[in-house]
């Protein structure tokens, strides 16, 4: 089996820079929310797990090596989440909050109105649980019994929800909080929840990845095959140990983005713009903006045209440029709404970049004020 | 070590590899990119992601598209319970996630038979009101290859759709032809483990298990994997480019190995088959014993996935072996990377195991 050697040097020796195209080599990235660059770390553990190809089902020594390699990466993932229970590995967080709410022994009851559409489109005949106009539902609304999903950051304001008191709430009155923490997991501590929705690809790990926590097995009804039981399919064994060593490195980084994300908020407000949800506690990575008088297509051309990448609304609907429901939650009118884009911070992201960012935001919106 | 597993899972090979990376790369390069974004970043991804699913679907009929999932397992939930059939037939040789599948998806049951050499008969009639048939292109413990084009055509008759899971074959024997929903997985054809398909004849109408982003025409969401989908692509595209060439390379080592274990009963039939595939027997062999006293060689008995479980093989039973013969059965299974030396080697260490145990 040379393969494996051959395979591993290649890996080493294989350039990053390949076959993407050189006009986008010096492009501005601040959409970290929708995804971030793969940490080295990360980078490194997957080398490994590319190494240890065996099916981890597989009886042999080279399965029996996968799955304990496997089984320290589900250990290590619980260990830097200070996580006291089950991690069940899917392929990302949609996958994990589809196992949550449709094999959760407690039926969905009610999500909140700014859930990702992962979870809204398994709740249409639940209740929505509405928003104030800083994007944060009333913990007393969630006494409910049953499965109640409240994501713990909004992936397009950033807005944390008070999920203690939201557990708190559904708790005591016998029912089960589901979190879902792609955008937070990693960057803040974990939500007190029953259980947790998560994807590597938001903290540093790999795209196609991700897990859902799970306080204890009976919470959920087993729907056969591995990982125990609650998910069936070869685990991607590369995946769970980049997914590990990404969550290892820690989240230190986030201080440096409140600093940043700070100026960037007073700039924008200086400069005539509009923070969404600012009285709210956001997570310190994610902002939304508005910029009164220019779509966000309008502002997303021209930042384009000047090598900036950010998104109105999540990646997965900035094709479509449908109005948000996040914003619409919260109060916000049609013509505003259309007016938000995302900035997201990651964990590279300088103070010259946000300069940067700030000096085409004030061209763009300078260029409106001329025209009117 | 020798590796004997391929139908467990394939090495990655170094094509897929040198594939992947350019997406796995960290802040300093630009394939780290969402490919749902808009930014020129995500279009590049996307565009990897497109490339791929290309790639892939020319190992796949014509007329139909290509959605990317986890694996196979969950193109073959989505299959089925996506149809949300009130009647299902499937046979008896079917991996669990089929069985799973159908068990969950509330429908009624008809399981079709198979013969002694592990065969689907060609003539199988589909009970009236059977929305879907389910049958594999290539069995994952025997090796066997099932006449699918004959039992899309029953199932047609029937007013049903057929599901081909072709994990074990696509890639390495032609398209599943007349089959109307195909699933495939990306670690069995060297490619890496986290990504599979489901193919879905145009015309043909599925409902998303896995809501969210509205990804993969919103029938799977979920962001995408560039360098999971360009590695699935690259494999793909060198399994197509060496199809004839793997064949040939196997059925060499088949019969080498064949030839050696001579004394070994073949299970299954020994010409549909997949010749990548040997799962044979030797009575009062002590199976658990033998993987024990050869530690250096990696090989099953039975599939991987039930192989915690301690039950005997579901499809060794529906062979018509009883619990002792099954018991007694070992799966070799070898590819691309596998050497006459390798089978050399493994053939003399078995025969000597299996002898010293007295059989």
């Amino acid at each position: 089996m040379g393969t494996l050697n051959e395979s591993a040097a290649l890996y080493r020796n294989c350039s990053p820079e390949s076959n993407v195209p050189a006009m986008i080599a010096d492009s501005l990235y601040l959409d970290h929310a929708a995804t971030t660059p793969l940490l080295p770390e990360a980078q490194a553990e997957m080398a490994r797990g590319f190494a240890l190809w065996a099916n981890p089902s597989s009886p042999h020594r080279a399965g029996r090596a996968a799955k304990a390699a496997l089984e320290d990466a589900r250990a290590r993932i619980a260990r830097a989440l200070d996580w006291p229970g089950e991690v069940i590995f899917t392929s990302g967080a949609s996958e994990a909050l589809a196992i949550a709410c449709s094999c959760c022994r407690l039926p969905l009851v009610a999500a909140s109105a700014v859930e990702h559409e992962a979870v809204l489109r398994h709740a249409e005949a639940a209740t929505r649980l509405g928003v104030d106009t800083i994007g944060r539902i009333d913990p007393a609304d969630s006494r409910l019994t049953g499965l109640i999903a409240v994501q713990q950051v909004n992936s397009e304001t950033g807005v944390i929800q008070p999920l203690e008191a939201i557990t708190a709430a559904a708790h005591g009155a016998g029912g089960l909080l589901l979190a879902d923490c792609a955008q937070s997991a990693g960057k803040i501590a974990l939500a007190d929840a029953d259980l947790i929705a998560i994807s590597a690809h938001k903290f540093g790990g790999p795209i196609g990845i991700g897990a859902l926590l799970v306080r204890d097995f009976t919470m959920i009804v087993p729907s056969g095959g591995q990982e125990r039981g609650y998910r069936g399919g070869t685990e991607n064994l590369p995946g769970a140990l980049g997914m590990a060593a990404a969550l290892e490195v820690g989240s230190g980084w986030v201080d440096r983005a409140t600093t940043l994300r700070q100026g960037l908020d007073a700039e924008i407000l200086a400069s005539g713009g509009a923070i969404i949800a600012a009285e709210a506690a956001r997570l310190p990575t994610i902002a939304a903006y508005r910029m009164p008088g220019v779509t966000a297509a309008v502002q997303l051309i021209r930042l384009d045209a000047l090598g900036i990448a950010v998104s109105a609304g999540s990646a997965c609907s900035s094709g479509s440029l449908r109005p948000s429901h996040v914003l619409a939650a919260m109060g916000l009118g049609a013509t505003d709404a259309s007016q938000v884009i995302r900035v997201s911070i990651g964990r590279e992201t300088t103070s010259a970049q946000i300069d940067r960012f700030l000096a085409a935001w004030r061209e763009i919106a300078a260029a409106r004020q001329v025209a009117a | 070590m020798i590796y004997l597993d391929y139908q467990a899972t394939t090495p990655l090979a170094p094509e897929a590899l040198a594939a992947m990376m350019p997406w796995l790369a960290g802040p300093d390069a630009t394939g780290f990119a969402n490919p749902h974004s808009a930014h020129p970043i995500g279009r590049s991804a996307w565009a990897a992601v497109e490339l791929a699913r290309e790639q892939v679907a020319a190992l796949l009929p014509a007329g139909g598209r290509v959605i990317f999932t986890s694996g196979a397992t969950e193109a073959i939930n989505l299959a089925i319970l996506g149809r949300h059939p009130r009647r299902i037939a499937y046979s008896a040789i079917e991996h669990s996630a089929v069985k799973a599948a159908a068990a969950a998806s509330g429908a009624q049951v008809d399981v079709i038979p198979v013969n002694a050499d592990g065969l689907v008969d060609a003539g199988t009639k589909v009970k009236p009101g059977t929305d879907l048939v389910a049958v594999m292109q290539v069995n994952n413990e025997i090796g066997t290859i099932q006449p699918i084009a004959a039992l899309a055509e029953a199932a047609h008759a029937a007013g049903a759709l057929l599901l081909c899971d072709a994990v074990q074959g696509a890639g390495k024997i032609g398209a599943a032809k007349g089959a109307d929903l195909i699933a495939v997985t990306a670690h069995k054809l060297y490619g890496p483990k986290g990504i599979g398909a489901l193919w879905i004849r145009d015309g043909v109408e599925l409902e998303p298990l896995i809501h969210g982003g509205g990804q993969e025409d919103g029938l799977r969401s979920g962001t995408l994997s560039p360098a999971l989908c360009a590695g699935f692509g690259a494999a793909a595209a060198v399994s197509l480019e060496r199809q004839e060439a793997d064949a040939a390379h196997v059925a060499v080592l088949w019969h080498k190995a064949r030839e050696a274990l001579a004394l070994w009963h073949l299970n299954g039939s020994a010409s549909a088959r997949w010749h990548g595939n040997l799962n044979v027997r030797r009575d009062g062999l002590d199976v658990a014993r033998l993987m024990s006293d050869l530690r250096d060689i990696a090989f099953s008995a039975g599939s991987s996935c039930a192989s915690e479980s301690g039950k005997p093989s579901q499809v060794l039973t529906a062979l018509g072996l009883d619990r002792a013969q099954i018991k007694s059965s070992i799966r070799i299974g070898f590819g691309r990377y596998s050497t006459e030396a390798e089978i050399a080697a493994a053939s003399v260490a078995l025969n000597d195991a299996a002898t010293a145990q007295g059989t």
